[in-house]
């Protein structure tokens, strides 16, 4: 027991001894050399489950870059992809999957869930996605709200999603740092961060805000968010100088949050509805000499693609939500087609919701039905990408995972045919190349805590 | 009738009812017909149309001088149920003076109003932008409901079927709403059970059992609810809880009404109580998550379920319905993509709610002397991969437009530049 204790405490020391050692070492660099703003006190303990190698053979395989390999085999090894083409080998001892008839995907991003922090079932005691206290809340963590029981983890994977970004709310005009996962069970929420994901900021245009501020000290209107983010970023910068300074003082972590987006070590995720406001937050950005990542919801994105992709922003969208509120009226299905025309566009299918999540495959089969009546055609390989390859760039893992290319995670879905249909399924799901969830096999089928003894009025499991 | 009085009435005709002006007679040829009735579907078949009904339906029909539409084997349906919705009663969900479809009259939130004569008909906007946003994707009608809300009572009010042409009436009889389970316990004292005890003391109102001072009805109140209660007119209960939708079957029963379900997520558990008190279920088929205590047992396979029970299934968008009324036919097709039969799930969306809600005889499925409300679809209408290429209403061809596609067909110019002469997006393309 004694031997237990201090071993758990040497634990202890060395994980608190991480962290004065880095803020030690911002102490005594040079000026020049900005402070690291993002040392992470809760660490990934993401351990992959480990995995006989796994060869899927025969199918169409779509790599997430824009390629599509019919007839195709996917190798997966020690976790990574280890090679795509056509009439591969199964090293010794491989598990062998026949894809014929099948398509395979790389794991499916959401760049926008609030699973975990909005959870199912929907109770008032669970509503952690809000900091609804101040208009800028740049010091909260999403991930220090996640209950990582919300059976919605496990319906996402069902629908093929390997990794997510769980954000903030949109009611504050900055809500807080966003937190990448791996959408794999896990008692905390460390078990499911992505080792290395750089962490998210949530800001927020138009309504919510100066809705939720309006009778309580504003912003009551658009100029006042405007005016809130810029006194932030002001006072960001000032402290930036302090902590860079002799006299650094004492640390803030809304200003340590902010500091990090301006220092890029932290990717900004911007709300915003209408094509005006994102104009704004365009310049807001060169102003105070951040990058964006991805405009979310961006109903209005169509109207200005061309800018969007010149400056290489991402714009994660819905296929059809609209009308829900004045900045949602001018909403049409055509927008993600017509984000995805420009060239160096980077348009994202994002879910927002604990059902579309389930289904982001058929969100853009529903973009890309509109965008055909509308005489654009999109090939599945470059639709894919919206699913892919652009979250996992609006999210900094793109080197990591998003395509199905050697040497990243063995992040796969296989389907039971094209994705982009009412009628597909996933039907195995790999998370560094272990299978984490098989249609078919109820012993690969995640069931959350919550489900657990929930039987019928007989004490049978419907 | 006189050449003077044709003139008049051609004169009077499009200003009264431009949505039937130009219904004209023609021939779709060649289509992959899914009736949605007993006759399945017909692969490579014709469907006349005179005088905006259906006036044959076979291989090889002839018709002198009408225009023919070549379908080149593509499915043909008729119009699509949007679901229960607010069409037409709101049209921007947040802007509450845009919002007609509930009634709250108590001074504060924990009065209870009851007003089953509320008829949210009355509202109906058939100009509002969302009857296009809808139809174009080929919904031809929709369920108006009244909603409850805190200030009225569990007894949201009086709805009814209307055509999504631009037509201002209602097409069917009136349908009662009311709301029952967790969500709707903050208008019922706080408990689901106080639910059962309203609905009681209105029943005894009704048979002028109740004193005076503890009335909830107006006369027409009364009369209205009278008429519903002892089977006059179909009641639809919105529930979700198999314990719930098991009391609302015993009390049913009792009363002798006719209900139905929206919702009903955990309507599979009690398939074979349901078929047999033909109660028809409008269910959220891609509702499987716990989204709260009242649906701890939803599932992807609601639909299936219930209909291998014998059930009547039609589906129903829970969210913002009004809107997203076009997600309607995404609901069906996962409902397929779990084990629904396929024609149980178009039929879910044609011919069971035109049954549920008395307007089978004009819309709902493909037969000589329906209502020509058809679609002709690009691919299979159940699969999210296709659209809806031409849709028509009693005979007419409506014009494939709405707001949503003169915003595209704005934007989808290229940018506009000053330097070379060009004007902004807001003038007129040239």
């Amino acid at each position: 027991m004694l031997r237990l204790l201090s071993l758990a405490l040497g634990a202890a020391a060395l994980a608190l001894g991480a962290s004065p050692a880095v803020m030690a070492k911002k102490k005594a660099a040079p000026p020049a050399e900005p402070p690291a703003w993002t040392t992470d006190a809760y660490a990934s303990t993401y351990r992959p489950v480990a995995s006989a190698p796994v060869l899927i053979s025969g199918a169409t395989v779509l790599i997430g870059n824009g390629e599509r390999l019919d007839g195709a085999d996917v190798l997966l090894q020690e976790g990574r992809i280890a090679a795509v083409g056509v009439g591969l080998t199964a090293p010794a001892g491989a598990l062998r999957v026949d894809g014929s008839g099948k398509w395979v995907t790389p794991g499916i991003i959401d760049n926008h869930s609030h699973l975990g922090v909005y959870s199912s079932p929907g109770t008032e005691s669970h509503a952690d996605g809000n900091e609804m206290v101040n208009p800028v809340t740049a010091q909260v963590w999403a991930e220090h709200s996640v209950w990582p029981q919300d059976p919605g983890f496990a319906a996402a994977l069902a629908g093929g999603v390997t990794t997510l970004q769980l954000l903030p709310g949109s009611a504050n005009l900055v809500g807080g740092r966003g937190v990448t996962l791996k959408n794999v069970p896990s008692v905390d929420v460390q078990g499911m961060k992505f080792p290395g994901a750089p962490y998210g900021l949530k800001m927020a245009c138009g309504e919510n805000p100066k809705r939720v501020y309006g009778q309580r000290g504003g912003p009551m209107t658009r100029m006042g968010n405007v005016a809130g983010y810029r006194a932030a970023f002001i006072e960001a910068q000032e402290y930036a100088k302090r902590r860079a300074g002799a006299d650094p003082g004492k640390r803030d972590l809304k200003l340590d949050t902010l500091a990090a987006a301006m220092a890029g070590e932290i990717q900004v995720h911007i709300h915003c509805y209408r094509a005006d406001e994102i104009a704004l937050m365009l310049d807001l950005a060169r102003e105070f000499e951040f990058r964006i990542a991805s405009i979310h919801h961006g109903v209005e994105a169509y109207k200005i693609a061309d800018r969007l992709a010149g400056q290489g922003v991402c714009a994660s969208l819905w296929a059809d939500w609209w009308g829900f509120k004045m900045e949602a009226f001018d909403g049409i299905q055509e927008n993600l087609v017509m984000v995805d025309r420009p060239p160096n566009s980077c348009a994202i299918v994002h879910s927002d919701s604990p059902e579309g999540i389930q289904r982001l495959n058929q969100e853009a089969a529903k973009a890309m039905a509109a965008g055909r009546r509308a005489g654009i055609e999109v090939a599945p390989e470059r639709a894919i990408r919206w699913l892919t390859q652009n979250p996992a760039r609006s999210l900094g893992i793109l080197d990591q995972t998003g395509t199905l290319e050697a040497g990243k995670m063995g992040d796969v879905v296989l389907w039971n045919g094209t994705p982009f249909s009412s009628y597909a399924l996933a039907e195995k799901v790999w998370i560094d190349g272990a299978l984490m969830y098989d249609r078919k096999d109820p012993a690969r089928q995640p069931v959350s805590d919550f489900h657990l003894g929930q039987t019928d009025s007989q004490g049978g499991t419907p | 009738m006189s050449a003077r009085s044709i003139l008049f009435a051609l004169a009077l005709l499009p200003a009264l009812a431009p949505q039937h002006a130009a219904a004209q007679d023609f021939l779709i040829r060649n289509a992959t017909v899914h009736t949605a009735t007993a006759q399945g579907t017909l692969p490579g078949t014709d469907v006349l149309v005179r005088g905006g009904k259906i006036a044959a339906v076979g291989k090889g029909l002839v018709a002198e001088g009408v225009e023919v539409v070549d379908a080149a084997g593509r499915p043909l349906t008729p119009t699509l149920f949007g679901g229960i919705s607010g069409i037409g009663l709101e049209e921007v969900s947040s802007e509450i003076p845009t919002q007609d479809a509930a009634l709250a009259l108590g001074a504060t939130a924990k009065d209870v109003v009851v007003r089953p004569e509320f008829d949210v008909t009355l509202a109906y906007n058939p100009d509002s932008i969302l009857v296009p946003v809808a139809r174009v994707e080929g919904i031809g009608f929709t369920l108006l409901t009244a909603n409850t809300a805190p200030g009225g009572s569990i007894i949201g009010g009086q709805g009814a079927m209307v055509r999504l042409d631009g037509s201002p009436d209602t097409m069917g009889p009136k349908v009662l709403f009311v709301s029952l389970g967790g969500s709707a316990a903050e208008l019922s004292g706080a408990s689901r059970a106080g639910q059962w005890m309203l609905l009681d003391q209105l029943v005894s109102e009704l048979r002028g059992e109740m004193p005076a001072e503890l009335a909830h009805l107006t006369p027409a109140g009364r009369s209205v609810l009278k008429n519903y209660i002892g089977g006059g007119g179909r009641i639809v209960f919105e529930v979700n809880r198999a314990a719930d939708i098991r009391q609302l079957l015993r009390w049913a029963a009792k009363h002798h009404l006719d209900i139905a379900i929206s919702g009903g997520a955990e309507a599979w558990r009690l398939g074979a109580e349901l078929a047999a008190a033909k109660v028809p279920v409008f269910v959220d088929a891609l509702a499987n998550l716990p989204a709260n205590f009242d649906q701890i047992h939803a599932t992807m396979e609601n639909a299936a379920r219930l209909r291998a029970a014998g059930v009547a299934v039609g589906f129903s968008l829970a969210g913002d319905s009004s809107h997203n009324a076009r997600k309607n036919r995404q609901l069906a097709g996962n409902a397929v993509a779990h084990g629904l039969p396929w024609e149980d799930g178009l039929a879910g969306l044609t011919r069971v709610p035109a049954e549920a809600f008395g307007v089978a005889d004009r819309i709902g499925s493909i037969a000589v002397g329906k209502s020509a409300d058809l679609v002709l679809w690009s691919g299979d209408p159940l699969d999210v991969a296709h659209t809806a290429r031409q849709v028509w209403m009693q005979g007419r061809a409506i014009p494939m437009r709405s707001r949503q596609t003169e915003l595209r067909d704005r934007y989808l110019r290229p940018t506009p530049q000053p330097e070379q002469g060009q004007l902004p997006y807001a003038y007129p393309a040239r």
